[in-house]
């Protein structure tokens, strides 16, 4: 019995040792040498692997950063959104470098053709994908650049920052948005954009994306934009510009002084977490909603929608 | 008895509910308004050369095709531009059209309108195609690719057989039919015309079964005629695909990614023969065809001779008006056309039927999860596996989609139709299609 | 007006839906019910309908509870699944035992991968294997069949299986000849029709071939599977049997005999956890056969069609990847 048990255990021993050796040499052979600043850059990185930063993953990113370094001496066009500032600050720290902080961005849909707003004409019965029925058809609504409603840019969000709201029928964002960057790639109209978080939270936008001109545009949709451009003269920052029988507000010169969103005749302008007006004619009940907004620093379209002082038509 | 010819490869075989068959193709009224859209072909859209206020007559050219693959357009109607601006299509986008205000039906002078049938072919090959060019002659078949770029063969290629699509294999359809029945003569100077033009001595005019009165027809007609010979081919869908149809016929499979030519076969429409033969012996463009306007609840199922452009909601009327619980109106027929998201959106050259369905025919059944029975795999006529090509676009696994071919995928519905789980299959398909076609283009 | 649907083509469906389909197999199972009824009376109906309300309640609770989602039990999957579980079980297996095997059945083989369709092993079998090596003793002490209304013969109760015969046989050191004297071996009438000991689906090749011809008719399967599996059998049986005659039994005896066919014909088949394409379907037979018979002749179990399928099963993604179906188009390379 014993003997059995003596002639196992060295065989096995010596099985251990002999491979034991084999790996040793086998590991020396293809040992790969890499910068030690590779694991620390990737190990500051979120690690959500999104591509936010236009690379395949946090990893890839680390190595071009590194590369860019060595070769650049400076961190240019490189940033990890999710990571935002503070991550930057941290890589830079390793690489011996330093970044110019970036205002924080966030997803911004800018479509407000809800159920109400751009009531459907027809039905659409197949997968709930956008890509496809952006193949199909212009749109339950009509509009051929509103948001299909079918979700690809859900699908597409990695930080659950993005839900579809059954009432309106439109994508909202809220505060988990790290502006990655998927959404604004998955949807096929373009509608979603990234803009400027804003002081507090504070944003202005045309929140539509329609270039048809104002007949047209509005005979689907009643919070169109409509291409007039009494923002672009209102405005007093020259942040607004008219193209394509669009107003577009160029979030870096805009001062959020919230003339425009009074001027449009479409109420298509939005104004995001800004205190209550003084009530003009504002009847008192769409101000309360609104004050909601500011505190839960979400954007909603039903919200966006009793910002509005007039009444839809 | 000789079984019937066929492809080899999957098919499925629908209900084929051709209530039209035994109606008489009749003209339609001239509409008040006439939208015709710029990009009507396969290819490169046509060019406007009128503008608003200028008046034009029946046949006139208002639009030059100046790309390589591109078409001519015509007049349909006679009266004046009002515009040339978007108008909205059947899908419910804008695209840039001409809309002719009508005001009588003057013809250019130029258009023999005789009705003698001219059965004096003189032209020279080179003379044929260009008039075919001039006409604006594209397959009526429903893919609208130019066919003046078809008669062209590469350098290289020789063409041995001209192949005539009388299949008709879509359910519901029988434009082609009736067009077989009452303008066989026509279509046969058209084939011979064809031939001609692509100097080949062998016709084939394939036509499935149960068109049993179509083949007799021909077939007499075509007695006279050695080289040109009728097939009576098996009933099974998607025969009318030009690959499926070449199998069946000369039993030669085309390359996957090549054309026909590849081959030595081209493959025409019945309704492109009759349009030749107008356009060559008559000098008569494409300005009208034969439109199907069918469904099991339309009142009174029609065959009409429809000028392009007319709004598809005057065809209807025609017919006995839209039925009351219309659910869909499909532009083509129940596997590959496109349901309408308007019925004032204009017939094209491409229009070959309006199917009207029932509210409770229009919407899909309830989707279950796959149960692997590769059904999809027995029927897919390309020999794909839709299943796994779904998948793959639906997970965005582009490489590998390529790898299994899905752009040998034609479209033709077989799979979504047969599948017991009722998966949308080809919408996934078409949506990797066109996601691989992209990445395809970027290599480039 | 009213509002138009939209949606890509094709329009129109073919009758084909997934409930058809299950309970076509259903009724291709009568036959196979009706003779075991025949030859185990009542027991078999109390193992049958035990076996498929067990399979019918085990997924709808467990649908309802823990996956939370819609109930799917009318789709008629769990019915078959329920039906092919009481097939390869003996007639005389204690009640609670069958429904250990449907849990095991539909909790783990079917709703743990995500319920119908995406199962990657044939549910009734992973339900039928685990009862074999759980209850050994009750799961290979097979009843005696006795045809309806027919006078009791013998007093025993159990009697061991024709291919259970020839394995002791052989182990003994006996030559063919020897055990087929046995007065428990049944002879080729009763191994066609049934009368013979057995689990209690695969008593009668007729009517399992019956119920085949039917599915092969009405398109829920292919006959590749099936006729491949029998072919392997029968040729790799057939040299076994020329090389030595006196220690392998002739082919036929193993086609008829065990659960060849009912495996071959319900349970290889299965939509679910077989190939995707012809080609596919020919080589996974090729090798269940082959598996099978090299269970049945040199293996330590009398019966190997169950291994054989389920591990054929773990090979069908394989299969799916290396063996495509013909191409339209393309020219295979010479």
């Amino acid at each position: 019995m014993n003997e059995v048990l003596i002639y196992a255990l060295v065989t096995l021993a010596m099985l251990g040792t002999v491979l034991a050796v084999i790996l040793y040499f086998v590991a020396q052979k293809f040992k790969v040498i890499e910068d030690p600043r590779i694991d620390a850059v990737d190990e500051a990185l979120p690690k959500a692997n999104c591509g936010g930063c236009g690379y395949p993953g946090c990893r890839n990113f680390a190595e071009v950063s590194v590369k860019s370094a060595d070769e650049h001496k400076n961190l240019d066009g490189l940033n990890c959104p999710v990571g935002g500032n503070d991550v930057m600050k941290q890589v830079a720290a390793i690489l011996g470098l330093e970044v110019a902080e970036k205002d924080p961005m966030i997803a911004v849909v800018r479509c407000n053709g809800s159920k109400a707003n751009s009531p459907a004409k027809l039905q659409y019965d197949g997968p709930s994908t956008c890509a496809f029925a952006q193949n199909l058809f212009a749109g339950e609504g009509g509009c051929p650049h509103g948001c299909l409603g079918l979700g690809d840019c859900v699908v597409s969000c990695d930080f659950d920052a993005l839900h579809m709201d059954p009432e309106t029928g439109l994508p909202v964002v809220n505060d988990k948005c790290v502006a990655c960057g998927a959404c604004v790639k998955a949807c096929p109209r373009g509608i979603i954009e990234m803009r400027l978080k804003g002081r507090k939270d504070k944003r202005i936008y045309v929140c539509c994306i329609n270039e048809e001109k104002g007949g047209p545009a509005k005979k689907n949709c009643v919070v169109a934009c409509i291409g007039c451009s009494k923002c672009f003269k209102v405005c007093p920052h020259d942040a607004i510009v008219m193209n394509n029988n669009l107003a577009y507000i160029d979030d870096e010169k805009c001062k959020l002084c919230r003339k425009c969103v009074e001027e449009c005749p479409t109420n298509s302008i939005h104004e995001l977490n800004f205190p209550p007006r003084k009530p003009k004619a504002e009847p008192a009940e769409a101000a309360s909603v609104k004050e909601k907004s500011v505190g839960a620093g979400v954007e909603t379209a039903t919200e966006a929608k009793n910002n509005q002082s007039e009444p839809l038509a | 008895m000789k079984s019937l010819k066929t492809f080899a490869l999957g098919g499925v075989h629908p209900d084929e509910n051709k209530f039209s068959e035994h109606a008489a193709i009749e003209v339609l009224p001239l509409p008040k308004l006439a939208i015709v859209p710029l990009g009507q072909n396969l290819g490169a859209s046509s060019k406007p050369i009128v503008k608003k206020g200028d008046e034009v007559k029946v046949g006139q050219l208002i639009a030059v095709g100046e790309a390589f693959i591109s078409a001519n357009l015509h007049a349909p109607v006679s009266g004046k531009v009002t515009k040339v601006d978007d108008a909205v299509d059947s899908s419910g986008y804008k695209r840039p059209a001409v809309f002719i205000d009508v005001v009588d039906d003057t013809w250019d002078d130029n258009i023999d309108r005789s009705p003698e049938i001219n059965r004096n072919i003189i032209m020279t090959r080179p003379e044929i195609i260009q008039r075919i060019k001039d006409c604006g002659i594209v397959g009526l078949g429903g893919a609208t690719f130019p066919t003046h770029v078809k008669l062209m063969i590469p350098d290289g290629k020789k063409a041995s057989h001209l192949i005539i699509n009388g299949v008709e294999c879509e359910p519901y359809l029988t434009s082609d039919h009736r067009l077989m029945l009452e303008k066989g003569e026509e279509i046969l100077i058209g084939i011979k015309i064809l031939m001609k033009a692509l100097d080949v001595d062998k016709a084939i005019i394939g036509i499935e079964n149960n068109k049993a009165d179509a083949i007799r027809h021909l077939q007499e007609l075509a007695a006279d005629h050695p080289n040109i010979q009728v097939y009576a081919l098996k009933v099974k869908y998607p025969q009318g695909g030009e690959k499926q149809l070449i199998k069946a016929a000369v039993n030669r499979e085309v390359p996957s990614g090549k054309l026909p030519i590849e081959v030595g076969c081209v493959v025409s429409n019945v309704g492109t023969a009759f349009a030749v033969y107008e356009a060559v012996q008559k000098n008569k463009p494409l300005i009208e065809r034969v439109v199907t306007v069918t469904g099991k609840s339309v009142r009174k199922p029609s065959n009409f001779m429809v000028r392009i452009g007319t709004p598809i909601s005057e065809l209807i009327e025609a017919a006995q008006g839209l039925p009351e619980d219309t659910g869909k109106v499909i532009n083509g027929g129940p596997m590959m056309g496109k349901a309408l998201t308007s019925i004032e959106a204009p017939v094209t050259k491409g229009s070959s039927g309006i199917l009207i369905m029932k509210q409770e025919e229009s919407k899909r059944q309830s989707t279950k999860s796959c149960i692997r029975c590769s059904k999809c795999t027995e029927v897919c006529p390309m020999g794909l596996e839709p299943y796994l090509l779904a998948k793959t676009a639906k997970l965005n696994l582009l490489e590998r989609a390529e790898k299994e071919k899905v752009m040998d995928c034609m479209e033709c519905g077989s799979c979504q139709y047969t599948c017991p789980s009722q998966l949308p299959l080809l919408d996934y398909l078409r949506l990797g299609k066109q996601r691989v076609g992209q990445l395809i283009r970027t290599r480039k | 007006m009213s509002t138009f649907t939209i949606s890509g083509s094709p329009h129109i469906h073919g009758d084909e839906n997934v409930k058809k389909i299950m309970y076509t197999v259903v009724y291709a199972m009568v036959p196979a019910m009706l003779v075991s009824v025949y030859f185990f009376g009542m027991d078999a109906l109390r193992v049958m309908l035990t076996s498929v309300l067990a399979c019918l309640v085990f997924e709808w609770a467990i649908q309802k509870y823990i996956i939370k989602g819609p109930i799917t039990i009318n789709d008629g999957s769990a019915v078959v699944a329920g039906i092919l579980l009481a097939f390869n079980i003996p007639a005389n297996i204690p009640t609670w035992m069958i429904l250990a095997g449907a849990l095991i059945t539909i909790g783990v083989a079917k709703m743990s991968f995500g319920g119908l369709g995406r199962n990657p092993f044939n549910p009734a079998l992973v339900g039928r294997v685990f009862m074999l090596i759980s209850f050994p003793v009750q799961m290979t002490s097979w009843p005696i069949a006795k045809p309806l209304f027919a006078p009791a013969l013998t007093d025993a109760l159990t009697g061991p299986t024709a291919l259970g015969l020839l394995k002791e046989g052989v182990g003994a050191g006996k030559t063919i000849d020897q055990i087929m004297v046995d007065p428990q071996m049944p002879d080729y009438i009763d191994r066609l029709t049934g009368h013979m000991g057995g689990s209690m689906g695969e008593m009668s090749a007729i009517a399992l071939i019956l119920g085949g011809i039917f599915m092969v008719w009405r398109k829920v399967i292919n006959w590749q599977v099936p006729v491949s599996i029998i072919l392997t059998v029968f040729v790799v049986a057939g040299i076994a049997h020329l090389v030595d005659p006196q220690h392998y039994i002739d082919p036929v005896f193993h086609l008829f005999t065990g659960g060849l066919m009912l495996g071959a014909i319900y349970m290889a088949t299965d939509m679910v956890s077989s190939p995707m394409n012809m080609t596919g379907k020919i080589v996974f037979g090729i090798g269940i056969g082959l598996i099978t018979i090299i269970i049945r002749l040199w293996g330590a179990y009398p019966e190997g069609i169950s291994f054989a399928i389920l591990i054929m099963n773990a090979f069908t993604p394989h299969i799916n990847n290396t063996f495509k179906p013909k191409r339209f188009g393309i020219v295979s390379k010479k």
